[in-house]
């Protein structure tokens, strides 16, 4: 056993009836790492949190939190969770709200204390303290769910869409609170479907599609690793552009453009060295870095994985 | 703090800020003055007879008092079983639904320790009404006309009980079955075992066996009426009691075998609801 991971599931697969949400989640997660996990909706993401979290069991498989096997309660002390639909106990106020779930995770009552004030300051949510969460708008009601989840100084954090609902303010607070709990050493596990949030904000992203990892990737690796090239040339014949797939995939012509996928930008030169000896008059080379969004779309395609 | 405590605070203290616990409170308080009053003016009527009729009449006038006491424990026992099965037909099933659940237990706890905690709040909260309601029928009838029913408090413990397996049963199918299809079990059940009881005293009178084993199969699905029937038999007064004189009370008590199957009743709901609750997907 590796006690590097904080997350490491061996094919995981949850059934409903006889439909399988989650067919077999194999990843291994490491302990201080930012890791996104994204996939189309009915991919099994949320599935695949609250098995690790307990809320739904498994239909087979295996994963360890911590080190520890799920059915393992003492787990469950060193982890944060901000569910999807932040649902909470809108009678209570803010800081009564803190006080439940510091009590649930058997805080030092005089800690717990300290830690609300800290909290509530830290999402921004001191003035409303006393107030009910009924009367707080949805933003503030993701800041205080956050901040939930922080309470135990958590070693690993769940956050399911953690950004979804928050205006640009909201979002770059999650954003910073997100880099203080890297610097910190949390692991975070991210569900989001805020793209942009996952490129700026994680270390490593997994792509599920039907419920199993299809691909896991360095964000750094991903972003440099796809390039797609457009090249606007005369001339060029069959001959050419077979000889041109020896640097790129998915070499395809649209008009005067020749179009194609390179690993990396290193190539370019070479690619212009090949098409003016064989006698093709080019009048540009245009390299274009694949965003996070078209990469999610390669990978898991557009039929929404469903 | 305990965990099971933390929740049986939050179960207490949901009831205070919904405004449950004030409503109750209310209502049950517009309940006792409407009781009072009746009862002040019926015995005034029984006393102004009283004066003419001699001695004789003492006797019969604690029979009156004895029958509007069980007919207000009567009221009494129906509210306590419907306020069980209202304030706990939502608890485990609504915060399911709304997700308000997750956040709780994938806290370092047990989920029996959140069921475990709910119980013992509506628990409470039971006893606090019941107490109200009925003790305030027993009291009012003391101060307004020095009577006070045998086995005042062994009554309302049975009516406390009857609310007791009510609110399990609630809480087993709240742990399984949306709020609604679990308020609709829950009333079908006792509408079944109200009826029950009935076709089970009319029997008794007919000497029908087969409507006293219909009455007694009812029970066996939810012991409430037999309950009920306890308490009425418990607090009626002896003439009362041996000629059935009134549709509050009973000629015959039920069984202690009823009575231990409803102990057992209770105790195996608390154990489905346990069970169900541990192993569904939330």
């Amino acid at each position: 056993m590796d006690n590097d991971l904080a997350i490491e599931t061996q094919s995981l697969r949850k059934e409903y009836g006889g439909f399988a949400a989650v067919r077999g989640l194999t990843l291994q997660v490491k302990r201080g790492e930012v890791f996104g996990f994204l996939g189309p909706n009915g991919a099994g993401k949320t599935t695949s949190i609250k098995m690790l979290l307990g809320l739904v069991a498994p239909t087979s498989g295996s994963a360890r939190l911590l080190g520890k096997p799920l059915t393992d309660r003492s787990a469950r002390a060193q982890i944060g969770f901000l569910p999807e639909h932040f649902r909470f106990h809108d009678w209570l106020t803010a800081a009564e709200f803190l006080r439940l779930h510091g009590q649930l995770y058997r805080m030092d009552p005089a800690r717990l204390e300290k830690r609300i004030t800290e909290l509530l300051e830290l999402v921004a949510l001191t003035p409303f303290r006393n107030q009910q969460l009924r009367t707080f708008s949805k933003g503030m009601l993701q800041r205080i769910g956050l901040a939930q989840a922080l309470l135990n100084d958590p070693a690993l954090v769940f956050l399911d869409e953690p950004t979804s609902g928050l205006d640009p303010v909201g979002r770059r607070l999650v954003r910073d609170v997100i880099r203080q709990l890297r610097a910190q050493g949390t692991t975070v596990f991210l569900n989001s479907h805020l793209l942009s949030e996952v490129e700026i904000t994680c270390d490593r992203v997994a792509f599920i599609k039907h419920g199993e990892v299809v691909r896991t990737s360095s964000i750094q690796a991903l972003v440099d690793g796809e390039t797609t090239v457009t090249i606007r040339a005369r001339g060029f014949t069959p001959q050419v552009l077979s000889d041109l797939s020896q640097w790129g995939r998915e070499v395809r012509v649209e008009g005067e453009n020749i179009i194609l996928a390179v690993s990396s930008e290193e190539v370019l030169p070479a690619i212009n060295q090949c098409l003016v000896t064989n006698g093709v008059s080019v009048y540009a080379i245009l390299p274009q870095r694949l965003s996070l969004e078209d990469l999610f779309i390669q990978v898991v395609g557009t039929d929404g994985g469903l | 703090m305990n965990t099971i405590l933390v929740i049986t605070r939050l179960t207490f203290r949901e009831a205070v800020r919904r405004k449950i616990a004030l409503a109750a409170l209310l209502l049950g308080i517009a309940f006792l003055v409407i009781y009072s009053l009746g009862f002040h003016f019926i015995n005034d009527e029984i006393s102004a007879d009283a004066g003419r009729m001699g001695s004789r009449i003492e006797q019969m006038r604690r029979e009156v008092y004895n029958f509007l006491v069980l007919a207000g424990m009567y009221v009494v026992n129906f509210l306590g079983v419907a306020s069980a099965a209202l304030i706990t037909a939502d608890s485990l099933a609504g915060e399911i639904q709304s997700g308000t659940i997750q956040a709780i237990v994938t806290k370092p706890i047990l989920r029996s320790q959140v069921v475990v905690g709910k119980w013992l709040g509506y628990a409470i909260l039971l006893m606090g009404y019941l107490l109200l309601m009925g003790g305030g029928v027993i009291v009012s009838v003391w101060l307004l006309a020095r009577y006070s029913p045998p086995n005042g408090l062994a009554g309302l413990s049975m009516i406390y009980f009857n609310s007791l397996v009510i609110m399990t049963l609630t809480l087993a199918f709240s742990s399984r079955f949306s709020t609604l299809a679990t308020g609709g079990a829950v009333f079908g059940a006792y509408g079944v075992a109200f009826i029950g009881g009935w076709v089970e005293r009319i029997g008794t009178a007919l000497n029908n066996e087969t409507a006293v084993n219909l009455g007694i199969f009812s029970s066996l699905l939810l012991p409430s009426e037999a309950l009920w029937n306890k308490a009425a038999f418990l607090m009626a007064s002896p003439l009362a009691g041996r000629i059935d004189a009134n549709p509050f009370t009973t000629a015959s008590q039920p069984s202690n075998v009823m009575m231990g199957y409803a102990v057992l009743y209770l105790i195996i709901f608390l154990g489905i609801a346990l069970r169900q609750f541990q192993q569904r997907d939330l």
